[in-house]
């Protein structure tokens, strides 16, 4: 038994420092051909879709949700969150810039000064805090708000993460981000690649496991599961609570929202779907 | 005082465990283990087998690995089965099956009873 677990041990140290060798282009470059060889003919944006790109008939079904969408009264109250001055006549605008359509497209980023990957959420807080204003909670409400909103705006434009490589702090926070998604954990062993790399498109139950690639895109996320746990229909939530939950799936236990954890898998996972069209806030099931 | 009461509250958890366990063990005496072994197969917070595997009876299967059929033309020797299902680590370090023995995701005797219905497929 201690003998296997040593095998494993060794054999997941050398597949770590093999992958260290080609940086987050060749990564990038790797991950692209991968997928368009396992998906052959679907067009880059359609991974922006997520299963929707996969399934003809749950696609039917979405687009009719799409039409008329039941995220978009809290795309609003995140308009309301944007233009509302705080208490001291400043707003959000003051640490953003005027055009919230110009938001989204700068995160996740380096900080290069803070030496930390600097999500949107993260982002909104810090602002929220500059200004002598209570910080949102970090996984639902009006942080979702008005980050959907920011995404809303932002929509058809292409995700840009930019790796600085010439910042060794930075190649870290990718690399540990990278290693997040490809590690096993939890009771069930899984990594987030086994699922998302290795088998999207295959059924778990009634499940249709979605790809990595464009996996962001419609961050925040309207979710019908989240939506039913509401008391007021509002589905919405960050990237990182959908992080946690599928942590959870896994039966590991979930790191904190904006944990240095999370936000360096962001760095990793938006990076991977560079070129991708935002359409978020998405609806999912 | 204090002390007393938690000496008592042990005793009476040893005792009611003591009690479950006989309840459990009778349970599971009075069930064949080929259904005690399906049950467990496709139970969700046990085996959960179906969420990748094809199973006869089973319903909403996935599609992950392979359909569960001509299980003894697959694995003639049973410990070989069982223990495919206790560690699926051992042939393929990388595989996404839970490593339902050494994670304690099912217990011993819940491995068994899996086996036994597995094998029959």
């Amino acid at each position: 038994m201690r003998k296997i677990a040593t095998l494993l041990l060794s054999a997941g140290l050398v597949a770590v420092s093999t992958q260290a060798v080609s940086g987050p282009k060749e990564d990038l470059e790797k991950f692209r051909t991968y997928f368009e060889q396992k998906f052959p003919g679907l067009q880059l944006d359609e991974f922006g879709n997520g299963v929707y790109a996969l399934d003809a008939n749950k696609r039917i079904q979405w687009e009719a949700m799409e039409e008329f969408p039941p995220y978009e009264e809290f795309v609003d109250k995140g308009r309301e969150i944007w233009e509302k001055p705080f208490k001291n006549g400043k707003s959000f605008a003051d640490c953003f810039g005027k055009d919230p359509s110009k938001v989204r497209v700068k995160y996740p980023r380096w900080d290069a000064e803070r030496q930390q990957v600097v999500t949107l959420e993260l982002a909104i807080n810090d602002c929220r805090k500059k200004n002598g204003e209570k910080p949102f909670k970090w996984k639902k409400g009006p942080i979702a708000w008005l980050s959907a909103y920011l995404g809303y705006e932002a929509r058809g434009q292409k995700i840009n993460v930019v790796i600085p490589e010439d910042d060794p702090k930075a190649l870290e926070a990718y690399e540990k981000g990278k290693h997040f998604y490809y590690a096993k954990r939890g009771q069930l062993n899984m990594a987030c690649a086994d699922c998302h790399i290795k088998y999207p498109g295959h059924f778990v139950r009634g499940q249709l496991l979605s790809p990595a690639l464009g996996q962001v895109t419609h961050f925040p996320v309207f979710r019908a599961k989240w939506e039913k746990k509401s008391k007021n229909g509002d589905g919405l939530g960050t990237l990182h609570r959908r992080y946690g939950g599928c942590n959870k799936q896994v039966r590991a236990r979930p790191f904190p929202a904006q944990s240095e954890q999370y936000r360096n898998l962001e760095f990793f996972h938006q990076y991977m779907s560079n070129g991708l069209a935002i359409n978020a806030p998405g609806y999912r099931e | 005082m204090t002390s007393n009461n938690h000496r008592f509250s042990g005793l009476a958890g040893s005792l009611l465990l003591a009690a479950g366990l006989v309840i459990t063990a009778q349970a599971s005496a009075a069930e064949d283990p080929l259904s005690a072994g399906k049950k467990i197969a496709f139970d969700r917070k046990k085996g959960n087998c179906l969420a990748c595997h094809h199973i006869e009876g089973g319903t909403l299967a996935g599609n992950v690995a392979p359909p569960l059929v001509a299980m003894k033309h697959r694995f003639p020797d049973k410990a070989k089965l069982r223990a495919q299902i206790w560690d699926a680590r051992t042939n393929n370090p990388r595989t996404i099956m839970p490593p339902f023995g050494p994670h304690q995701i099912l217990s011993e005797k819940e491995i068994d009873l899996v086996t036994e219905f597995i094998y029959s497929l």
